[in-house]
């Protein structure tokens, strides 16, 4: 059992990286709209169908 | 639900302005291409398709020209219709370095960044068009629009664009940014949520962790490891709390510590006890070496009261409509100077200033007019909706609107004195309502927090008379069971839905206490115009000899030229097939009547006193209510139009079932012309009032609050803003959500008016709701408290029974609201199905 001692810091420490990633993500303004971009690649695929529909 | 946030000067114009676009009857078939607006006749096109007017046709060329076409393939008419083209230079005030700093985000030599508030975002098109804006005008970067907030990001660059060229190209468009004065003031660079996210993100970390290690230790650690495992378990989850308890419940022990110094018992006291009661006697098991303690309860507990929080402040932000006065008034002003005429920032205005007001434009502060005859719409102020006529060296006060022609004015004082501002700023104003009114909560918690610590001193002492060895335990213990979480949630999350749920209604309501206050009221007053009548949907009656369609199409041609609302609204009546004549020689009299050559006949169409003075004399004065217009043609007496204003559909029913459940009375800024239809309307119990200045409604409301009762105003919020104000529960009726809001407690669509009794029901069920979770919750403390009264709780114990209960409210609080809320549907679509 005494792996324990290794795995438990080991685990906490993944999790403390995605803490850090979550608390980057609020603080990049992620989580200030999060309607907006998901409409976002709907648009970008009409524009680059009617591009390839010139072409 | 969205356009709540949305008011700009020249919207809340429009949404002034006598309605055009009521009478829909005489739709041609149709509809403009880019807008969707219906056509009328004289319509623009181009490549095969039809445009309501030049603004949308401009677009569409300008969209085409740029290889945007696309726009129209998100959605059939997506576009938003622009007022006007504007001219460049109208927006050249904000290239003004002062201005321009106070506007924009971020500026260096090179770049420029800056957010505006577009209140007609509202579609994927929208979206799209306003970020490829770049490919409009050189020298834009990048643009990104927050749709929810409906706010577009702009950057570019100060070579190639000016401040004014963007927001002139935004305004062409159709999505005119949102400025008003308040824009000017500081605002907050971050909003509160982004903390709030960080706040719950640290809670939830500290939970999920803390709960892995102390399961182990539920289960029974000691049976494969030795003592030392559960020591290092007992630390770790230490180290994960200690963030939780500072930073994530940082706002409890703020707003506790406040209401401790306050010396007042709000619902943060008891959590803050709670938590301060959890973490020490945590830590002292932790460092007596007993393991992890209840430190996954805290953090749990942490964890769902900031969700309630999150849901909270989702639901607020999402119907924040908070506005002051001040975004009434224009942010510009066209000021005449040696120099010629040069717009200006209504700050910058100064008294004895020489400006010019435009149709439609608002009086920005005392002044004396100078030149033209000046029709000032004053319904803003008086509630008089008949312009008043006024001549050069008359006084005009500010927050009148000017209809006509352009007249030059002299202010007489600034704008932060002028009586409009006066009355805004008076006490009532500025009071916080909040301040006074305790919540359902609060006065819970209040009596919970004595409950919960007689309890808990009691069995300390009881504890200390049989084993004094577990009367802190016993003390500690029931301190940490009684902590409010469910009840801390139960308000919340079951007004957040309530408010939700109107939301869905187009009934918008400020802040949930309003809902706990609706539910209160015992008492409705309405504002006449706007609210019970439809403003120009009334009848329009011709009497005398009946005209002709020759002589309709002469009188609509003329009346056409003029734009007094009641010229306008016989115009529209008359719209037919036959074509606008030309007019020759109009003249229109301020205050007295049109005239005009049509076809070779003279017409005169205006006030009987205008048409004896031409030795026209109509017949005796008219029995029936509402504006009188008589019409003369070739001198000759015609007859005469009398225009009223319609109730609403429905009016009769609400005031019928409005007044078994409570006092009525009606306010109105009118006179007295239709007395008798309304006392028909409201019974002998109505208290019915005409004549009545905003000062008036004001103080009338104040005399219905002195005795107690809790009072609901229902109103235009135009002329009636201090009496909405006032009021326990303003309630704002607009035309079109969206078009213009002002300040309230409540925002309601003029369809929902019909059901105010059912809302007000709504608003009771949904505080039943509350109490109904308030019962629950009480029913889980007593049963946690019986079992750490009597010294036996054991950390999972606690850890399942403060989740349970919390979940159990939630759930309960949710479904039960949205069962009412479905009820409110049901009687809904009933009451359509009914409608003719």
């Amino acid at each position: 059992m005494i792996v324990i001692f290794l795995l438990i810091p080991l685990s906490i420490m993944t999790a403390a990286i995605f803490l850090a990633g979550f608390i980057w993500a609020v603080r990049s303004g992620q989580y200030e709209d999060t309607c907006t971009p998901s409409l976002r690649p709907l648009m970008d695929e009409n524009t680059k169908k009617d591009e390839k529909a010139k072409e | 639900m969205q356009s709540l946030t949305t008011s700009a000067a020249n919207h809340a114009l429009e949404g002034l302005a006598p309605p055009a676009q009521v009478l829909e009857s005489d739709v041609l078939a149709g509809e403009c291409f880019h807008c969707g607006t219906p056509l009328r006749g004289a319509d623009f096109s181009s490549q095969g398709k039809s445009f309501c007017c030049r603004g949308c046709l401009t677009v569409f060329e300008l969209l085409t020209e740029n290889g945007l076409a696309d726009f129209y393939r998100f959605g059939r008419a997506a576009g938003v219709r622009a007022k006007a083209v504007p001219k460049e230079e109208e927006f050249s005030y904000l290239d003004d370095p002062v201005l321009r700093r106070r506007l924009v985000d971020f500026a260096d030599a090179r770049m420029t960044r800056v957010t505006f508030r577009v209140p007609s975002v509202h579609c994927i098109a929208c979206v799209w068009l306003l970020e490829n804006l770049f490919r409009l005008k050189p020298g834009i970067g990048y643009s990104r629009v927050n749709f929810p907030r409906r706010e577009v990001f702009i950057t570019f660059e100060n070579a190639g664009v000016k401040l004014s060229e963007v927001v002139a190209l935004l305004t062409s468009l159709g999505y005119a940014p949102d400025f008003n004065l308040s824009d000017l003031e500081e605002r907050p660079r971050f909003p509160v949520s982004r903390r709030l996210w960080l706040q719950l993100g640290v809670a939830g970390f500290a939970f999920g962790n803390i709960m892995l290690l102390s399961i182990s230790s539920y289960l029974g650690l000691d049976a494969f490891s030795g003592p030392g495992l559960r020591k290092m378990f007992g630390y770790i989850s230490l180290a994960l709390a200690a963030p939780a308890v500072i930073y994530s419940a940082a706002d409890y022990w703020r707003a506790a510590w406040l209401a401790v110094r306050r010396r007042i018992i709000t619902i943060d006291v008891p959590i803050a006890v709670g938590i301060a009661a959890l973490t020490g006697w945590s830590a002292t098991e932790v460092f007596t070496n007993r393991g992890p303690a209840y430190f996954d309860s805290l953090t749990g507990l942490l964890f769902f009261l900031l969700c309630g929080r999150m849901f909270q402040q989702k639901t607020y932000d999402r119907l924040a409509f908070d506005r002051d006065f001040k975004s009434f008034f224009p942010l510009s002003i066209l000021r005449k100077s040696a120099r010629g005429e040069e717009r200006i920032s209504l700050e910058q205005l100064r008294a004895a200033d020489r400006l010019i007001i435009r149709n439609g434009e608002l009086i920005p502060s005392d002044s004396r007019l100078v030149s033209g005859p000046a029709m000032i719409d004053y319904s803003f102020v008086t509630g008089e909706s008949e312009p008043v006529a006024k001549v050069a060296e008359d006084h005009i006060y500010a927050g009148g609107r000017q209809i006509g022609g352009a007249i030059e004015i002299e202010t007489v004082k600034e704008v932060s004195q002028s009586y409009l501002t006066s009355l805004w700023n008076q006490e009532t104003f500025s009071k916080e309502k909040n301040g006074t009114i305790h919540t359902l909560t609060d006065r819970y918690s209040r009596r919970f927090t004595r409950i919960v610590l007689a309890v808990a001193v009691g069995a300390a002492l009881f504890w200390a008379w049989r084993d004094s060895t577990r009367a802190l335990g016993a003390f500690v213990a029931v301190l940490i069971v009684a902590c409010p979480c469910a009840l801390a949630l139960a308000a919340p999350f079951t007004l957040g839905a309530a408010q939700r749920i109107l939301a869905r209604r187009k009934v918008f309501v400020k802040n949930p206490s309003v809902i706990e206050t609706l539910a209160r009221v015992d008492t409705v007053v309405f504002d006449k115009t706007g609210t019970l009548t439809a403003p120009g949907a009334g009848a329009i009656v011709f009497w005398g000899e009946p005209l002709d369609t020759d002589e309709q199409g002469r009188i609509r041609s003329l009346a056409q030229h003029s734009t007094h609302p009641l010229a306008a609204r016989i115009a529209q009546s008359l719209q037919g097939e036959q074509p606008a004549q030309p007019v020759r020689s109009f003249s229109e009299t301020a205050g007295c009547g049109i005239e005009g050559i049509v076809a070779g006949h003279e017409l005169w169409m205006g006030s009987a006193e205008w048409l004896r003075s031409r030795n026209v004399a109509p017949p005796g004065a008219p029995a029936a209510s509402g504006s009188v217009v008589h019409v003369a043609v070739n001198g000759h007496y015609r007859g005469r139009y009398t225009l009223t204003d319609a109730l609403r559909p429905e009016a009769d029913k609400l005031i019928r079932k409005l007044s078994a459940a409570c006092h009525l009375a009606l306010l109105s800024g009118d006179n007295e012309k239709e007395r008798a239809r309304f006392e028909d309307l409201f019974g002998a119990a109505g208290r019915l009032h005409f004549n009545q200045s905003p000062r008036h409604k004001l103080n009338f409301i104040r005399d219905l609050q002195a005795p107690g009762r809790t009072v609901m105003m229902v109103g235009d919020g135009l002329n009636d803003a201090g009496a909405l104000k006032q009021s326990d529960v303003g309630v704002a009726v607009v035309e079109s959500i969206g078009a213009f809001s002002p300040a309230s407690d409540v925002i309601m669509s003029a369809s929902m008016v019909p059901r105010l009794h059912e809302v007000l029901r709504f608003a009771k069920s949904s505080v039943r709701v509350v109490r109904l979770s308030f019962l629950i919750s009480a029913l889980y403390n007593l049963v946690g408290i019986s079992i750490a009264a009597r010294g036996l709780l054991s950390p999972v114990v606690c850890a399942i029974l403060m989740p349970l209960s919390s979940v159990t409210v939630v759930a309960c609080a949710c479904g039960l609201t949205a069962w009412h809320g479905g009820r409110l549907d049901v009687a809904t679509s009933l009451n359509e199905g009914t409608r003719p």
